[in-house]
């Protein structure tokens, strides 16, 4: 091939990213710059996405290696409340370690937990109000685990027995409750990120004051209903928090394969002139103080913020997947950010609020309240021996009144 | 009372809507200051504010998936989706979000939504304006599918959709915009105005969902039928002079049965017209529908008249539509050894 214009004209070739580490590799994550806790500047709310460009490729961190507290997004919860979410966390620990145990006894045929990332949820939460509206996907247990909602019927749910809220339609973790700010979640990935745009523009054409939160995986950040969000949001100046949370993997996918060449998935946002912050997912402190700032300006009325939380599943991606196969074992401890409940409770013992002693007493406390649920759920029945609602039910709801096709095939089905 | 196109009742049972419930907003691609590229909602931005009615992006799943959040919030929006060949980008928003939201949450959350689209053929739109994809919203638990064939209806039926509690998805035959259409491409339009069904009254009325309408009493057969096809099917009896009996079904689902099996056991006979594509098409559920409730009564092999199974030819629009003659021949063969 000759030269035209200077060209070379060689063969092109697709590029296809890998992510650092297979299986068998040692996970060294030495090269990955950890900003410093406390260097990220903390803007007023109603600052142009424009000026803080920066906060979209950093970490936004809290709590440093000593445990202590630092930098303009330190300071915003006292003890007690830092100790409820403490709690919280290690509630939700408790509750899927024993769900994930039901699962494999066969009590029920799914289950997701959300080890390494319980702080995202638990520290998001408390940073609502009533009325406000989350648009979750499948991990964000810890919503509800950090509400009043009562895990007995998490669990109800999780058992599709007698009992389940939600008469036994419903895969697993699924879970719906309007009263306590969780929209029903789909199961499909990214149809909700829009959905909860458009519950927030509905608030703002009524002139009320109620916000929503979307949430969203790294990997679905690639399909059409993110950028779908992110447009709405921007062009309505919705009032909404568009939450990602990268957690690394998309089952077995790395989350180059979603992110491309962009730096972050926070950087996403700019293009729509929407604030991006990154934060350190592990770090409860930080995430409560960017939600915090995320949810003060959709109420005052500045617009959506996107939040990209900086997390690793440290567990399966459900208890049909085993990533051994595809990333190294070791990788979930070499990760840089360390553990959500370890930290916390460090930062506690720190300041002289929480000892050792305590940690294990709370942890059996939150461990036999969580067996107690356990057990009265179980008396409504599990997935495989029952009892379940009514077959009656699965013709119920599907509209507000059953036309003639379905009560007809329910007389022929004899329920 | 007055005349409308169908264009001004749908304009007018959503203003008339907007007026009695201030929940009920309208979006869309055009749809706000311009006022819809069909002018549909010519009007309603500047009589109920930017707030109520505005233009979207160029977006079908965000139009659809923000207004499920809507709906779900406690408004009841009405969106447009400008032509009915787009709305693949929300099909995923409509059938897995919108039509499962009530069931799969046992009723915590309700979507009560219109999504409008004109459907159908006829004005040279080629492949990608001219479909009718009823079928496949029919073939989904938890929708309802509305075609209505005349500017009363349009209203009645489109104030009942923004009313029902459900997603409702309300397709508008766009040839029968500006008048009824009876496949005659090469004869004079007639206009609404001098057609009896384009007296629509003033205010408020509904036209209730799953409940088929007779146009024309018959004996000998029943040509099942809706939107544009409804009059096709009246030139075919016309012209053949076949007692026929057209029953305009108005909503796909829920499906008006109980009008169908006793037309059917009645006149012995069906022809089934529809536009769409032959293949799964709303016609195949048609003709099952009669063969379960009606198969002792019948005297001839149902017959469906439809588009044929390839995409919509620009140049031969009307080789593919199924006119007067290709109806007019089907009446004709069900009628044989009567």
């Amino acid at each position: 091939m000759s030269p035209k214009n200077g060209l070379d004209d060689k063969p092109l070739e697709l590029h296809v990213p890998e992510p650092e580490f297979r299986p068998g590799d040692r996970p060294d994550f030495s090269n990955v710059t950890i900003p410093q806790a406390g260097a990220a500047e903390r803007p007023p709310i109603d600052v142009p996405a424009d000026d803080i460009r920066k906060l979209a490729y950093t970490i936004i961190r809290v709590m440093n290696r000593n445990g202590e507290a630092v930098g303009p997004w330190a300071g915003e919860l006292d003890d007690e409340r830092v100790k409820e979410g403490l709690e919280d966390m290690m509630r939700v620990r408790a509750f899927d370690a024993r769900m994930l145990m039901a699962q494999r006894q066969g009590k029920t045929s799914f289950y997701m937990q959300c080890l390494g990332e319980e702080a995202i949820a638990c520290a998001f939460q408390k940073a609502l109000r009533p009325g406000d509206m989350n648009f979750p996907t499948y991990r964000q247990q810890g919503l509800l685990l950090s509400s009043d909602y009562p895990m007995v019927d998490m669990m109800n749910e999780i058992y599709s027995n007698a009992a389940d809220p939600l008469k036994g339609r419903q895969l697993p973790i699924l879970y719906s409750s309007k009263e306590h700010g969780f929209f029903t979640v789909s199961g499909n990935l990214a149809t909700q990120f829009i959905q909860g745009v458009g519950w927030a523009m509905a608030s703002a054409i009524k002139g009320d004051t109620k916000i929503a939160a979307s949430w969203i995986g790294d990997g679905s950040t690639a399909a059409s209903d993110f950028h779908s969000a992110l447009v709405f949001a921007s062009t309505y100046r919705a009032p909404v928090v568009l939450n990602v949370v990268n957690n690394q993997w998309a089952i077995s996918t790395y989350q180059g394969i979603a992110r491309g060449k962009a730096a972050t998935f926070a950087s996403r946002a700019l293009g729509f002139g929407i604030p991006a912050l990154r934060v350190d997912g592990n770090d409860y402190l930080a995430v409560y103080a960017v939600s915090k700032w995320a949810i003060d300006r959709a109420r005052s009325g500045h617009g959506p913020t996107l939040i990209e939380h900086v997390t690793y599943r440290a567990g399966a991606h459900s208890t049909s997947d085993d990533p051994s196969a595809y990333r190294p074992k070791e990788e979930s401890d070499a990760w840089p950010l360390g553990d959500p409940v370890e930290r916390l409770k460090n930062y506690l013992i720190k300041r002289g609020a929480w000892s050792e002693a305590q940690h294990v007493q709370a942890r059996e406390m939150l461990e036999a309240q969580v067996a107690e649920a356990q057990k009265q759920a179980e008396k409504n029945g599990t997935l495989h021996d029952g009892p379940h609602s009514s077959p009656r039910e699965m013709f119920e709801d599907v509209f507000a009144e059953t036309p003639l096709h379905l009560r007809r095939q329910r007389q022929e089905a004899g329920i | 009372m007055a005349r409308m196109t169908m264009i001004q009742a749908v304009r007018n049972a959503m203003d008339v809507s907007m007026g009695r419930d201030e929940n009920v907003v309208v979006y869309g691609e055009d749809v706000g200051f311009f006022g819809g590229v069909f002018r549909c909602t010519e009007g309603l931005q500047k009589k109920y504010g930017k707030h109520r009615c505005f233009d979207s992006p160029i977006n079908e799943s965000g139009i659809i998936g923000s207004a499920i959040g809507m709906a779900a919030y406690g408004l009841r929006p009405c969106v447009e989706i400008q032509f009915a060949d787009y709305m693949y980008p929300g099909y995923d928003q409509i059938t897995q979000e919108a039509a499962r939201i009530r069931y799969r949450s046992n009723n915590d959350f309700t979507v009560p939504m219109v999504v409008r689209m004109p459907t159908g053929g006829g004005i040279f739109g080629g492949q990608t304006h001219s479909q009718s994809v009823e079928a496949l919203f029919a073939h989904v638990a938890g929708i309802k599918t509305v075609i209505p064939s005349n500017p009363y209806d349009a209203k009645g039926l489109l104030i009942a959709s923004i009313e029902d509690d459900d997603p409702v998805m309300f397709m508008e035959p766009k040839r029968l915009y500006n008048g009824p259409f009876d496949g005659h491409h090469d004869r004079p339009v007639t206009p609404w105005s001098k057609h009896e069904a384009g007296e629509v009254p003033d205010g408020h009325y509904t036209v209730p969902l799953g409940k088929a309408a007779v146009r024309r009493e018959g004996e000998d057969v029943t040509v099942l039928a809706y939107g544009t096809m409804v009059y096709v099917a009246e030139a075919a009896a016309d012209e053949t002079g076949v007692d026929a009996e057209i029953i305009d079904l108005r909503t796909i689902l829920p499906l008006d049965l109980e009008a169908i099996e006793a037309s059917v056991r009645k006149t012995g006979r069906c022809v089934i017209v529809h536009e769409a594509t032959k293949t799964c098409g709303f016609g195949a559920e048609l003709m099952a529908v009669v063969m379960e409730g009606c198969f002792y009564h019948l005297e001839a092999p149902v017959i469906r008249v439809t588009g044929y199974d390839t995409p919509y030819p620009h140049a031969h629009e009307w080789d593919y539509f199924p006119g007067p003659a290709r109806v007019g021949a089907a009446l004709k063969k069900v009628m044989e050894n009567a």
